[in-house]
This record gives structure tokens, C-alpha cells and sequence, in this order.
């Protein structure tokens, strides 16, 4: 079923079956003379384990494709397998099961609920999954030790600063134990120092929990510390980032 | 999601646009109250009627009377007919009525279901006097099971031979007792003239004293021993006639179902006779009560549907101000039911909190009026509490309320229910 796409496999793992393998991906947006193709028929295979950087231009459609991967959206065409399973065949009950437990997104943007303690954004995932509100408190406070963030635990979402926003919502991507971690431009709302803390957060999962990481980027020097790159232009996957000088 | 989390969020949220939703509240607030004092105008304007009518009469009883077949008014005059005999009747002057024999009683008696036939006789006692004070006016209403609504002593010994009646409690004074406690236990004699003008003294035991009521205007309550002394004293010289005539009977029945009622009533009418019971002869009143209360009640349910208006716009705007939560709670994997039951529950729990506080504020209010009521304007009414509120209507109204706020949620839940987690993401 797996016919392997144009992958260079440099990773030696000996997992038969790829975590996450696309193929010929399309999706527009619009319709008639405004319809865009946002996707153009993209394929790619990604490994437990692998950390992947989806580089590109603004508006060259990184994110359409990681919604895609991630499930949160469905291509106009193509087929995506999660674990071997083809997700079209999925749908209710499991495909939230697999958004809920399987996978974790740091969005673009923060949605961090203002009004809500920081612990009660970090424990959301585990409040839809059913979890009880004490296992959800125990868990909710080792992700944030793990983070650093104990201690504004009891903070409203709204009196942080933007390094401690984007730690809470990686606390909340982990606070569920994924497989796969989605990133979109993680560290674009950051300045550099405080993005930099945020990478190394980041290739610290990856590195030490096997966590597979797969992030939106257009900064090159953050590419470049991924295990492998995907260029993408104009809803297609390039070999190279040459025509990509930032 | 949890059903207790569900719930917890709901409530969180709610109060998330403190003003949004207080208004909200208010609406309904105002539904809630108008739906409590109404209701609780049927109960109590109803419980004080059934109180009423226990008062006049067994319910297990017809009256009955001959159907008079004479034509209408204006068809010219009727045939003479020496098998019936007429009397004169109350209501308008000249009108009359046909009289009872005895074959009429055994032909009532003979109706399958009729357990007892007696007639009705009219008892004109001239006077009630106590213990040589004043003498006063008295009117008797024999009526077979009446239960009146006492304010001291008991009810009257229907099976012994001592002569006893319920006095009505404004005699009490006139008649020169101190109080209602002493007048129970005390004889009295009851004046009465018979058919040759020689007046005739019956004395008789007072066994109880009867709160003012509404429907007692008919008199005293006398025992069987007592209508049986007033008629003998007042048939004295009577020709036989008068004495085997009456313009009525009462016929009791076993308690039956209203079918049964209505099948009795049929027989009786087939027979020859006129039947009412007490409940057709007060059912007017209440067709009339329950007409108007439920014109009030639509004016409550108008204002609840206004309300249920207010609680879809309420929501309609939660749910896009919260279009990037719902579509980041779609995201983490929360089920398309899960958001609507947390919408629907919002929505409900809205319409509870307004009912609550709306039946709450009525209950308090109505209470207070209604006492205010009872010792004031209305105090001759003895036992009349306006507003009412049982537990269970209250319950009925709050659950209404809720029911309503919860199908104004549905829209709006749905609409939460059925975003695409990325368009809701995306939404700016
Ligand atoms: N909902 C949408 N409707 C219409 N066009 C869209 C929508 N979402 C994205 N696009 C367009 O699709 C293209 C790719 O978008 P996106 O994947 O967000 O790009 P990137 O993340 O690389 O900046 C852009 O040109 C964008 O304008
Ligand atoms: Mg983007």
C-alpha cells in the first residue's frame, strides 16, 4: 500500500510503517474565477521520530498543508495515511479520538482563553478527552514543570508575556502525550531571544521523548536545525531552497 | 467530555458576558414572575373553591328536580293537567315549578347507581334565639353531606336524635355569645310558624360555628334530627298534599367516575328529571376563573417567547465571539455533540436562572400580597388565599422556562456544532 514517495529516507529507522505519508494532495479555496489552488499535488512521507520543517514564502501554502496532515481539514484530493490507516475512512468518534490523543498543534496564533487560568488552558485537551478534573490538575502541573511555567499556573491567559504564551500552548499540545507535534511558525510572534528558548523546547521533545516534530517555518535559520526540510512553492514541493534566499 | 464538565463549562461561560447574559436574564425574569403569579392565582382562586364547594355539599349528590316541559315564554297558555302540580319557585316572580311526589322519589330511587333518595323540604324558621337575648332571622340548608369549613367545634351528628346545627360564625355576637368557644355546646331554640299560624318552638344544639365562606349564603347547617323537628312543627295542620309534595330531591350516589356520572344524569333526564351536581351548579364560576387566568397565562408565555428571542441572540453572539475557541476545542478532538451540548446547556441553564429567580421573586411577592390580602381587603372571605403556589406547578413553570431557553439554544448550538475547526480557526 506504502509505495514509497520521492523520499530521500535518510533516516535509519526501522519502522515499517511511516507515521504520516501523503499523497497528491490538492485543495482550493474558492470557487469559479476566485477559486485558488492552494495545494497543487503534494506527497511526502514522515517517520517516527523525524523532526520536518515545511519551509516556504507567505502564502505558499504551509499551512493549508500541515491543517491538511493534521487532520483538521480535508483535501480536495489525494489520500493521507496516519499509522497505516487511510484518515478518509475515518470519521467522528475516532477522528477526534486521534486529533484528541494522537496529535498536538501549536497554532499561529496563541487562542489561549483570556479569561482562563493558565492551567485550565493547558488541562483543555485532557477536559474533551473525559479525563477527571484530578488527574487533569496532575498532569496539567508536570507539563508546566516541564515547561518552566509552574509557578504562573494560577495566572489569568491574558497576564503573560508572548515567550510564556507560546510555552502554555506547547503545554498544551503535550499535556496529552502526542505522536505527532504540529508547529505553525512557532517562534513568529517571538523575539529572537525568547524564540530561540522556544526551539530549543521544541528539538528537546523530539530529541528526548521521540515526540515527531513537524513545523511551519519561513525562517531559514530555523529550518536548518531540522532533521530534514520541505520546500514548498506555490502549493508544490521544491528539491531545493535555492530560489528561497530570505 | 464529561456531562459534569460539560456543565461546568457551560455555567463558566455564561457568566463570561456578565451584562449580555443578565439581560438576558431579565427577560426571562419577567416571564417567569408573570407565569408564577398567574399560575398561582389558578391554584389558590381553585383550592378555594373546592374548599367552597366541600362547604355546600357532597359531591356524591344530584339535585334533582321534575324537567319542566312547558314551552317557552310567548308559546301561549299550557293545557291544564291534573297529573302535575305546580308550585311557586323562586327566581322570577310568577314563574313555578313542578313538585315531587312520592312515586317521583321511587322512580329517582329505581335508577340503577342511585344509593339514596330524600326529598327537599323547604324549612322557613322564623327565628334563633339564645338565652333570652335578642332574636334573630334564620335561614337552614339541610344539605346531606356538606363538609363546612369550621371555626370551632365539630361537625353535625348526622345518625343521633339530638337536634343540632352549624351556626354561621356572624351570628355569634348578635346572638350574645362572647365567642365562637362558647357558643359551641350551647342550646338554642328555633322559632318556626306552621301551616295554621301557630308558632312552635324547636330547641337545638349548637355543634359547631362556620367560617364565612362565599358560598354559605344559604344558612345554617342543620342535622337530620333537626330538619326532621323544624318539618314536623311546621306541617302541623298542613293539608296531606303539601306534606307528600317538593319542589325537590337530592339523590346520592356512590363516588363514580364522570362517565358514570354522566350516565346517571342521562337516565334521570330520560325519566323525566332535571340532575345537577354541585359541580354543575358551581362549574360556571370556574369556566369563568380558569378563562381569564388563561388569557393571563398566554400574556406569560408571550413574554417567555420574547424572552426565548433574547436567549437566541444572547447565544448567537456567544458563539461568534467564541468561533476560535469552538474551532480550537474541534481541533484538540471535541465531538460535534459535545459543542452542542455545551451551547443547549448554556442556553438552559440561562433559562434557569432566570426562572428561578423569576418564581423565587413571584413566590415572595405573591406570598406577601396575598397575606396582605387575606387580612385586608379580603378578610371577609375567610380562607382565601389569593396566590397559591404549589411546589409542583412551580417546578412545572421553571421546567417550561428552561424547556423554552434550551429549543432557543438549539439554534445557535447547532451553529457552534457544525463549524469546520479550520474556518473557526482562521475566523479573525
Ligand atoms: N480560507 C481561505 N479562503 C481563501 N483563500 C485562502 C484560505 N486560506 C488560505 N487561502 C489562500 O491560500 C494560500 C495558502 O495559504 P496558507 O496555507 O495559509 O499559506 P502560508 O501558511 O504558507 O502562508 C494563500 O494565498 C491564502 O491566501
Ligand atoms: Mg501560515
Amino acid at each position: 500500500m506504502n509505495t514509497p514517495p520521492p523520499d530521500p529516507s535518510e533516516i535509519g529507522f526501522p519502522m515499517p510503517v511511516p507515521i504520516l505519508a501523503a499523497r497528491d494532495l490538492t485543495k482550493s479555496y474558492g470557487r469559479g474565477p476566485d477559486r485558488f489552488d492552494a495545494l497543487k499535488g503534494v506527497s511526502l512521507t514522515i517517520d517516527r521520530g523525524d523532526s520536518v520543517a515545511i519551509v516556504g514564502k507567505s502564502g505558499s501554502g504551509k499551512s493549508t498543508l500541515m491543517h491538511l496532515l493534521a487532520l483538521l481539514d480535508t483535501p480536495d484530493g489525494g489520500t493521507i495515511d496516519v499509522d497505516g490507516t487511510e484518515a478518509r475512512s475515518l470519521a467522528g468518534r475516532r477522528l477526534n479520538a486521534l486529533r484528541n490523543s494522537m496529535f498536538g498543534f501549536v497554532f499561529q496564533q496563541f487562542f489561549l482563553n483570556p479569561s482562563s487560568s493558565v492551567l485550565e488552558n493547558v488541562v483543555l485537551p485532557l477536559k474533551i478527552a473525559g479525563v477527571g478534573a484530578k488527574e487533569r490538575r496532575a498532569r496539567g502541573m508536570a507539563v508546566l514543570e516541564q515547561l518552566e511555567l509552574a509557578d504562573k499556573a494560577k495566572n489569568k491567559g491574558a497576564n503573560l508575556s508572548g515567550g510564556q504564551k507560546q510555552r502554555v500552548v506547547i503545554a498544551r499540545a503535550l499535556v496529552n502525550n502526542p505522536q505527532v507535534l504540529f508547529a505553525d511558525e512557532p517562534t513568529g510572534n517571538l523575539d529572537t531571544a525568547t524564540g530561540r528558548i522556544v526551539e530549543d523546547i521544541l528539538f528537546g521533545l523530539n530529541r528526548d521523548h521521540g515526540i515527531t516534530l513537524i513545523t511551519v517555518t519561513h525562517d531559514h535559520d530555523l529550518a536548518a536545525r531540522f532533521a530534514r526540510r520541505l520546500f514548498i512553492r506555490d502549493g508544490v514541493l521544491i528539491p531545493t531552497d535555492e530560489e528561497h534566499a530570505a | 467530555m464529561k456531562p459534569m464538565d460539560i456543565l461546568k463549562t457551560a455555567v463558566t461561560n455564561s457568566f463570561r458576558s456578565k451584562l449580555r447574559t443578565s439581560l438576558t436574564i431579565l427577560a426571562i425574569f419577567v416571564g417567569a414572575f408573570t407565569l408564577t403569579i398567574t399560575n398561582g392565582l389558578g391554584t389558590g382562586i381553585s383550592n378555594y373553591i373546592d374548599t367552597q364547594i366541600a362547604a355546600v355539599g357532597s359531591s356524591n349528590a344530584f339535585t334533582v328536580t321534575k324537567t319542566d316541559t312547558s314551552g317557552t315564554p310567548g308559546s301561549g297558555p299550557q293545557k291544564y293537567d291534573p297529573a302535575s302540580r305546580r308550585v311557586a319557585a323562586g327566581g322570577r316572580p310568577g314563574s313555578t315549578a313542578l313538585v315531587l311526589a312520592q312515586s317521583d322519589l321511587d322512580a329517582i330511587g329505581r335508577i340503577s347507581g342511585i344509593t339514596g333518595v330524600s326529598p327537599v323540604t323547604r324549612l322557613s324558621p322564623d327565628y334563633i334565639q339564645w338565652a333570652g337575648h335578642d332574636k334573630y332571622q334564620l335561614s337552614v340548608s339541610p344539605l346531606a353531606g356538606a363538609t363546612p369549613q369550621l371555626d370551632a367545634g365539630s361537625g353535625l351528628d348526622e345518625a343521633g336524635s339530638q337536634p343540632q346545627l352549624i351556626l354561621p360564625s356572624s351570628y355569634v355576637a348578635p346572638l350574645g355569645f362572647a365567642g365562637e368557644a362558647q357558643a359551641v355546646g350551647q342550646d338554642t331554640v328555633i322559632g318556626i310558624t306552621d301551616a295554621t299560624g301557630k308558632a312552635h318552638t324547636v330547641t337545638a344544639r349548637i355543634a359547631g360555628v362556620q367560617q364565612s365562606a362565599l358560598l354559605s349564603a344559604g344558612g345554617a347547617f342543620i342535622n337530620k334530627a333537626l330538619s326532621t323537628a323544624l318539618a314536623d312543627a311546621q306541617d302541623t295542620g298542613a293539608p296531606a298534599a303539601a306534606k307528600t309534595t317538593w319542589t325537590a330531591a337530592t339523590a346520592t350516589f356512590a363516588p363514580s367516575s364522570s362517565r358514570q356520572v354522566q350516565d346517571m344524569k342521562s337516565k334521570l333526564a330520560a325519566a323525566g328529571y332535571t340532575a345537577q351536581t354541585l359541580d354543575d351548579r358551581i362549574g360556571t364560576v370556574r369556566t369563568v376563573i380558569n378563562g381569564i387566568i388563561g388569557v393571563l397565562d398566554a400574556f406569560a408565555v408571550i413574554a417567555l417567547i420574547a424572552a426565548g428571542f433574547g436567549i437566541v441572540n444572547t447565544l448567537l453572539m456567544s458563539v461568534q465571539e467564541r468561533t476560535r475557541e469552538i474551532g480550537l476545542m474541534k481541533a484538540m478532538g471535541m465531538g460535534s455533540g459535545s459543542v452542542f451540548a455545551l451551547f443547549s446547556t448554556e442556553a438552559a441553564f440561562i433559562g434557569f436562572l432566570g426562572s428561578a429567580i423569576g418564581s423565587a421573586a413571584a413566590i415572595g411577592l405573591g406570598t406577601a400580597v396575598s397575606g396582605a390580602l387575606a387580612r385586608g381587603p379580603l378578610s371577609d372571605l375567610a380562607g382565601l388565599q389569593i396566590l397559591a403556589f404549589a411546589p409542583l406547578s412551580v417546578a412545572a413553570v421553571i421546567l417550561l422556562v428552561m424547556a423554552i431557553a434550551f429549543l432557543a439554544g438549539t439554534l445557535p448550538a447547532w451553529r457552534a456544532a457544525r463549524q469546520n475547526p479550520i474556518d473557526a480557526l482562521r475566523y479573525e
